[in-house]
């Protein structure tokens, strides 16, 4: 077991130097140049010639590679031309919405789509079965950023129960700042009023992001599932005169849904960049919203950098994921 | 192959997703032909107009025809989503098989590349690559394909690692054919099917992925009509006109729908053991 551990670390470390590699290279094939950039297009050339050595642009490349990985260390992510300030103040600011967006529609997902999964193929061909899988099929081809609007319009110009936008209502100040995740701050100044304004702008935008995922999910689980209750060990159960809601609970369910735990990892990188069409949909302030404000400004170093911290976010849940893998599969923790 | 059709078509998901799925491919080949009007003609006359009998699906903001729009659009929607899986399918093989055959330090080296890419949510990079390299559609189906070849380098390497036991493919080396030989005559025909269904199935994805950059603004720009650039321009007036934003996107889901379902009804008769094409 701490083989596997130690295997997956040392990969770890490879995959975050290639990361910043693809991001550093990503930067350097601007075909503007970022000195100009960032004077704007009627600078002095000599003021520009200054900025690209202010900027250390003039140094050989690997130079520029390892000052820019000494900035990452420190947590320097560069300078922001969108707002003037530095990416790491930006990031600050806007990376607790998206959190609160993701982590909410990743709740959702895993709340409704195992079960629902399990539900589905315990009832294989049945009514149930094929409505669930029917909504599933519907669910994972439609657009995030379509059904997006379908909501806004279903929910707030028809039936006006949820607002279409924002964190919170244009000029009502949020919870006293703690952790800048709004539902927890409410929480915490103890202002349920203010939690459910925050939860009600919160449901359509998770919703969205959930629902493409949740499908997906469903399929999954169903599929493995029935793929499971199909295998020779449940038949022998059957014939021990074992009932079917036992062998579906004492066996198959720890073997079935193993798969599906790895496939949680995956989720979070779709739901990650999924966050940034339905933060665009939804004026919703977190890092994809932000990404497209500064992609609009040609602020490249900005949108470098987000990529980067979503890269790593991605790889570090899919480490949480594979650790959490290992510790409830019997067959890799006693090997 | 003749059974491959017949249990192809022995399916009701199979025949109806392959019929509509020409209807589009149709209409994506003479769309011109098809649209009731120009999908240029700017008319701010009849802007944001509903859907009527001389507009079927009503006008957008500059008062051009909708399903004119939507029509024309389906073949750059489809060709993006083709040229992607094109690009990125010939990418993945080729690397694939190499570093299967090679194995060693060079397919230490080519997995641990694909790793490199697979970090990255494929929506994200392509977006960032799209916004360095600049807006446009050519720009952003290279990014997606950039995100998006390790897949099937993966899955063929995987293949190409179980041919290579295989005795015919010994055979082959014992009698001194070249690598490359090996390679193009003997291994790809007998992974391409494999590698074909996996394609017919992310379609869809290929699809979704392209219209996004162009919904995000990354993509095809205006006046150039997009299913997912259409999207986005009807969601400044969808509160006062909800079929601009509405029906573009039904054509994303439908057309995703469709090659969903063709995809799986491929892959279940390609799976079955008496089909051989």
């Amino acid at each position: 077991m701490s083989r596997f551990i130690v295997r997956r670390l040392i990969s770890l470390v490879f995959v975050s130097i290639g990361i910043t590699l693809i991001t550093f290279t990503v930067s350097h094939i601007v075909p503007s140049d970022p000195a100009r950039l960032a004077l704007g297009a009627r600078a002095q050339p000599e003021a520009v010639q200054k900025m690209r050595e202010k900027m250390g642009l003039d140094r050989p490349l690997p130079e520029q590679y390892l000052t820019y990985m000494t900035g990452l260390f420190r947590g320097d992510f560069g300078d922001s031309l969108y707002t003037r300030r530095t990416v790491r103040e930006d990031l600050a600011d806007y990376l607790p919405a998206s959190i609160e967006l993701t982590i909410t529609s990743l709740l959702l997902v895993i709340v409704f789509g195992y079960p629902l999964g399990v539900l589905a193929s315990y009832h294989q061909g049945r009514w149930i079965d094929r409505l669930v899988n029917s909504l599933s099929v519907i669910g994972v081809a439609i657009p995030v950023f379509w059904i997006g609007i379908v909501f806004q319009l279903i929910f707030y110009r028809g039936l006006q129960w949820l607002p279409a936008e924002g964190r919170l209502p244009i000029g009502v100040d949020g919870p006293p700042t703690v952790t800048n995740l709004l539902i927890l701050d409410s929480l915490l100044a103890g202002d349920i009023k203010m939690l459910g304004t925050v939860l009600r702008h919160l449901t359509l935008p998770a919703v969205t992001l959930a629902l493409p995922n949740l499908a997906y999910v469903v399929k999954l689980v169903r599929a493995n599932m029935i793929e499971e209750m199909s295998k020779d060990y449940v038949c022998t159960a059957k014939s021990k005169g074992l009932t079917r809601k036992y062998i579906l609970w004492k066996h198959a369910l720890p073997n079935g849904l193993l798969p599906a735990i790895t496939l949680t990892g995956m989720l979070v990188g779709a739901m990650l960049a999924g966050a940034f069409l339905v933060e665009i949909i939804f004026n919703w302030p977190g890092i994809g919203w932000y990404t497209l404000k500064t992609i609009l400004s040609q602020d490249f170093m900005a949108v470098i950098s987000v990529t980067l911290i979503v890269a790593l976010v991605y790889m570090l849940s899919n480490l949480a994921v594979d650790l959490l893998y290992i510790r409830l599969n019997p067959r890799i923790r006693y090997s | 192959m003749q059974q491959f059709i017949t249990h192809f078509f022995r399916k009701r998901s199979g025949y109806v997703s392959a019929f509509f799925l020409l209807v589009i491919v149709f209409t994506a080949t003479f769309g011109e032909a098809i649209a009731p009007y120009d999908p240029l003609d700017v008319q701010v006359k009849i802007k944001l107009q509903p859907p009527s009998a001389e507009h079927w699906l009503g006008t957008d903001e500059l008062g051009r025809d909708l399903l004119s729009r939507i029509v024309v659009a389906s073949r750059i929607s489809l060709l993006a989503g083709l040229t992607v899986l094109v690009l990125s399918v010939t990418t993945g093989i080729i690397l694939g098989l190499i570093s299967g055959y090679a194995g060693g330090l060079v397919d230490e080296i080519l997995m641990r590349l694909t790793d490199i890419f697979l970090a990255f949510p494929p929506l994200i990079l392509a977006l960032t690559i799209t916004a360095v390299l600049g807006p446009g559609l050519r720009n952003a189906m290279l990014a997606i394909s950039i995100s998006w070849w390790p897949w099937y380098a993966r899955l063929v390497r995987g293949m190409v690692l179980s041919i290579k036991e295989k005795e015919y493919i010994m055979a082959e080396h014992a009698i001194g054919a070249p690598g490359w030989r090996i390679m193009l005559f003997h291994m790809i025909p007998n992974l391409i099917s494999v590698v074909i269904v996996q394609a017919a199935l992310d379609m869809g994805s290929a699809l979704v992925l392209a219209s996004s950059l162009s919904f995000i603004g990354l993509g095809v720009q205006p006046p150039q009509p997009e299913w997912g650039a259409m999207v986005s321009e009807g969601r400044r007036y969808v509160f006062v006109a909800w079929w601009t934003g509405a029906f573009p996107g039904l054509a994303i889901f439908a057309t995703v729908y469709l090659f969903n379902a063709f995809g799986e009804v491929l892959n279940e008769t390609l799976s079955r053991r008496d089909v051989i094409i």
